[in-house]
């Protein structure tokens, strides 16, 4: 065993050492960005001799990575918001309110726990073809709301259910319907709860991969992770191109993380995700 | 009371027609692309199928035979199991090794913390592509690595015997943290009185650890393994930038090998069989490990 007055040093030793693990391949893209493809060749982890913005600067001007970025930044908002508002109403109504087969709906949503997307994804696909919906912004956005949902009620149901009965008769004294109550009681009340599946969801479908891969043709309409393996293949011998597009998508990322790192980890922390 | 009872019943219409209101968007939504797709699957999977006009080829239980006796499907079986076994077995244990390191508070515990969970908040794919440049066999580091030893550097990817393994490192670099956190939470709700009573009895770290600490932890490390094996059953997105399921599709999870054989070639109603199956996994897994939950409570 090691002895209580060694522990520091040990614990810091071995946390040193896992965070370089960690943090080497990400430090590495990003340096590579830098280089030219014979420093890459010769010095892939070290700094660059010559700093060469150029990979960067060309990437930052062209139409493909804003357009990838916009159209992430469109479908990620419109989920965001559709599973939040369809969720809340969901739930509120599942927490708040009397009707016939609550309980018989609520496990029925309970159900899109069990399975991941990917399990109904070639139905999916014929059904959105059918729909008229493929290679479009709505084939997209409806499929992932609809999977987020259920997470999504659940967590705002949790919330909503442990909301004080007395809250309600004072609305109902004060002259305030279900939709007052709904408005001016709830929603300023859930704020941390919606901050927290507005996080998830947010994160959930800036990343997905899978379902737009599936439902889109045309590469105008890519989100992030299908243009970067879009270019990725395109310019498969020039890595330090390939680096710097990489970088430049870890950094909206790695922002966003920062600033709502205390939602996540506390989203985490109450078992909010599914794996 | 005839008006009272009037009243109740419009009342309860209200109630009933305003929950109506608030539910039919979800349960729309919810009803059209997840659970008819999910049946859906489960009819298609009896038929052979292109996937246009409507399914008439009915083929019975043909697409799961030749799903059974398929090579690649068994090999996509066993890289789930690999997935599974590495992150119970290497990714569990670093996380929760780490987790105790940094339950306390010291200076810097919130950059280490920050720094393990870095890696699960980067897109999957972006993941993947980071480290195909690692491997890489002219520049990352293997290339480098070859080069100080001054062998032939090997390309990782490229050998379908040696590319799950890369996979699997890369499994276990990006997930960690994510049970890290899980943990730290666990162990902040350990009572703190238990292991300083602990301490003043003489019991050593260890001991804390293997008495009290662990036996706490239990239910954090049940929904750790819980991820951990949901995770592994839908992996796919790291997959693709890393090896496309390839060299010789000796990488394939069962979503990229039901993407590949299914989408790409667009026979629905073998890759609507491959869905099928992953369905009855979760489903099977989620209800087993209930009910060893409810066992032991």
């Amino acid at each position: 065993m090691v002895s209580g007055r060694l522990f520091p040093a040990v614990r810091l030793g071995v946390l040193i050492l896992v965070a370089v693990l960690v943090l080497v391949p990400l430090v590495t893209v990003a340096l590579g960005g830098f280089k030219t493809m014979g420093e890459l060749r010769t010095n892939p982890f070290g700094l660059p001799a010559l700093w060469d913005w150029t990979n960067y600067g060309g990437i930052l001007a062209s139409a493909v990575f804003w357009r990838a970025l916009a159209n992430s930044a469109l479908l990620s908002a419109a989920t965001v918001f559709l599973t939040v508002s369809l969720g809340l109403m969901a739930a509120f109504a599942f927490a708040q309110i009397r009707f016939l087969g609550r309980s018989f709906l609520f496990s029925y949503f309970l159900l899109g726990l069990l399975f991941p997307a990917a399990t109904a994804i070639l139905p999916l696909f014929v059904r959105i073809r059918d729909l008229g919906l493929l290679d479009s912004y709505w084939g997209v956005i409806l499929p992932q709301t609809a999977f987020g949902l259920c997470m999504s009620i659940v967590l705002l149901w949790g919330f909503f259910r442990q909301l004080p009965q007395e809250l309600w008769g004072a609305a109902v004294i004060d002259g305030c319907g279900y939709g007052g109550f709904l408005w001016h009681v709830v929603l300023p009340l859930s704020r941390p709860i919606l901050a927290t599946v507005s996080v998830f969801t947010l994160v959930h479908s800036w990343n997905a991969y899978l379902l737009p891969l599936t439902l889109l043709n045309s590469s105008q309409r890519y989100p992030w992770p299908l243009a970067i393996m879009q270019y990725a293949n395109e310019y498969s011998v020039d890595w330090n191109l390939v680096l710097a597009f990489i970088t430049l998508t870890l950094l909206p990322a790695i922002g966003f993380f920062l600033l709502a790192q205390r939602q996540i980890v506390e989203g985490l922390t109450s078992g909010a995700v599914k794996g | 009371m005839a008006a009272w009872s009037g009243a109740r019943r419009r009342e309860a219409v209200q109630r009933n027609g305003l929950a109506a209101l608030l539910l039919s968007p979800a349960v729309l939504l919810f009803t059209v692309f997840v659970v008819l797709p999910m049946v859906e699957a489960a009819w298609y999977s009896f038929y052979r199928w292109n996937g246009y006009g409507t399914p008439t080829q009915y083929v019975g239980l043909r697409n799961y035979w030749v799903l059974l006796r398929n090579g690649v499907f068994s090999s996509a079986l066993l890289n789930t199991a690999m997935v599974v076994a590495v992150s119970l077995l290497v990714q569990l244990p670093l996380a929760l090794g780490m987790a105790l390191l940094t339950a306390k508070r010291f200076m810097g515990v919130n950059l280490f913390r920050t720094i393990f969970f870095l890696p699960y908040i980067l897109g999957e794919v972006v993941a993947g592509l980071i480290w195909r440049f690692v491997f890489d066999d002219s520049f990352g580091l293997s290339h480098a690595i070859a080069a100080w030893l001054q062998v032939e550097p090997p390309y990782i990817l490229a050998d379908p015997d040696l590319a799950i393994y890369a996979i699997l490192a890369v499994v276990v670099w990006k997930y960690f943290g994510f049970h890290m956190m899980i943990y730290i939470a666990g162990l902040q709700d350990i009572p703190r009185e238990m292991q300083e009573a602990a301490a003043i009895d003489g019991a050593s770290r260890f001991q804390q650890l293997r008495h009290i600490t662990l036996p706490m932890l239990a239910p954090s490390i049940r929904l750790s393994v819980f991820f951990a094996v949901v995770g592994a059953l839908q992996l796919f997105d790291l997959v693709m930038p890393l090896t496309g399921g390839g060299p010789a599709n000796a990488t394939h999870t069962m979503v990229s090998f039901q993407f590949v054989f299914g989408i790409t070639r667009m026979d629905i109603g073998f890759g609507s069989a491959v869905g099928v199956v992953l369905f009855v996994l979760c489903v099977g897994f989620t209800a087993a490990f209930r009910r060893v939950l409810t066992r032991r409570a």
